[in-house]
Parts: structure tokens; C-alpha cells; sequence
């Protein structure tokens, strides 16, 4: 499967490119969670892709190149941020429009709200639950991907949790009465 | 240590107790569901094109001799 390991410089980009190539849509929509705008998001994407190819002899092969990768996005992202006096970008509306044309288990209104409401988060929850409970990353990772202890990163993924809860009014069953449509996708989308 | 939702019909079988996993896991969801929207796109273009770039430029062709 992974042919050529390390017969000189030219054999090393390939599997670099490869495995950044697996690794670019999750940070892509990790970029997207940040700028909350594809044109930004994808501008970001960049940014990180030349950024780490410039990067590669620092780079251990074998190594967490996800983390890695998302580690210098967040790091992209957040000096850029300081330079511009932390601007936060307009959310683009073209977000309801790609997603109606997404055959997906939730209604676009249900997910507007869900992402209305995460972006009432503080940035280190927000960021927090994202990593943890969409990008894949274990605490450990998260944690590190942050520069913040283990335990702060668990804390913040359960703030996050709670304070979404608290602002979508998900509850448990009892309060799904006037989502009832969510609710039934949900459960043919578990049972499947 | 919370194992205690023992399902037996599936579907409609709520329990109390599930109140909290079940909003956590709704949670989830909606969170990987928006994820998702934006990671299942195909990459564009323009990534494909800047890394063959990269790519060409860091090992050109007759670079056989020249090593890191």
C-alpha cells in the first residue's frame, strides 16, 4: 500500500500530498466552522496547505498529520484574527442554498438553528465541541491542537454541550413535541 | 457506570433516564450533520491544482541528484 517510504526527497511529497489530500475535506470544514464563510474558509485552506508544505522537513511522516495540519489552521486563523483587530465575518447566505441541495437527515431550518446557535458560543467552546464532536480528535488531541490542558478541553466540550442544549431547548423526549419531524428522522437515521 | 438503558421494543422506548444522553446525542448529530454538509463536498479544484503545483516545484523532474 505505501510504497516508497523514504528513498529520498523526491518519494517524500507524494505520500505527503496523499495524505494531506485525505485529511483536506475535514479541514476544510473545520476552516468553514471558523471563517463561517466558504470564499474565507477556502482562502484559509490555502493559506494552511502552503503554510505546511513549506513546513514538511519539520514534519515526521507516520506522525498525526491531521492534527498537525488543523493545528497550524487554528494557528493561521487566529493570528490572522489579531492582525485584523478580530473582525468577525458575516456569515455568507449561500450556507441554506448548498445545503437544500444536500440529502441530509436534517431539514435546512433545523440546521440554521443549530448553527445559530453555535455561533453564540465563546470561541474556545465552540472550537472545543467542534474538534471533539465533529473533526474526529480525541481530548488528548483537541487539547493539544488548543494548547490547553485536558481537562480544560473536557470542560469546555461539556459547557458547549450544555449551553446548546439550553439555547436549541433539547431537553430530552419530552420537549421534541413541536419537532416532530426532526425527531423522526432522527430515529430512522439510527435505526439505519 | 450509565448502562441503564436497556431497550427492549427500539423505537419508541424512552425512558426518563435517557433525557440527558438523548439531547446529548441530538447535540451530535446536528453538529456532525453541519460538519458534514461542508466535508462531504468534493475538494475543488484550486487545492488539487496548488498541491500539483507544490508538488512540482519541490521535486522537479531531474532532481535525482539534488537531496535534502
Amino acid at each position: 500500500m505505501n510504497q516508497a517510504v523514504s528513498t529520498g526527497s523526491p518519494a517524500e511529497s507524494p505520500s505527503f500530498k496523499r495524505e494531506m489530500l485525505q485529511i483536506l475535506p475535514n479541514l476544510r470544514a473545520f476552516a468553514y466552522s471558523l471563517c463561517r464563510r466558504h470564499d474565507l474558509a477556502d482562502d484559509l485552506v490555502q493559506e494552511v496547505i502552503v503554510k505546511a508544505w513549506s513546513k514538511q522537513s519539520s514534519f515526521e511522516m507516520g506522525t498525526n498529520m491531521k492534527a498537525w495540519l488543523f493545528t497550524i489552521m487554528r494557528n493561521e486563523f487566529y493570528s490572522a484574527m489579531r492582525k485584523k483587530g478580530r473582525e468577525v465575518p458575516d456569515p455568507d447566505g449561500s450556507f441554506t442554498a448548498r445545503l437544500s441541495s444536500q440529502p441530509g437527515q436534517y431539514g435546512v431550518m433545523d440546521l440554521n438553528d443549530f448553527k445559530t446557535a453555535l455561533d453564540q458560543l465563546p470561541d474556545d467552546q465552540k472550537e472545543a465541541i467542534i474538534l471533539v464532536g465533529a473533526s474526529g480528535f480525541a481530548y488528548e488531541e483537541a487539547a493539544e491542537i488548543c494548547g490547553c490542558a485536558v481537562g480544560t478541553m473536557k470542560s469546555r466540550v461539556s459547557r458547549a454541550r450544555t449551553r446548546l442544549e439550553e439555547l436549541l431547548q433539547i431537553s430530552g423526549a419530552a420537549d421534541y413535541g413541536p419537532d416532530a419531524t426532526s425527531s423522526a428522522a432522527t430515529a430512522r437515521a439510527t435505526s439505519g | 457506570m450509565n448502562d441503564h438503558h436497556n431497550k427492549p421494543g427500539g423505537s419508541a422506548g424512552r425512558n426518563p433516564y435517557d433525557k440527558t444522553e438523548d439531547a446529548t446525542s441530538e447535540i451530535s448529530k446536528r453538529l456532525r450533520a453541519l460538519y458534514d454538509s461542508v466535508q462531504t463536498e468534493p475538494i475543488p479544484d484550486r487545492f488539487l491544482d496548488l498541491l500539483e503545483k507544490l508538488d512540482e516545484v519541490d521535486a522537479p523532474p531531474n532532481a535525482g541528484s539534488q537531496r535534502k
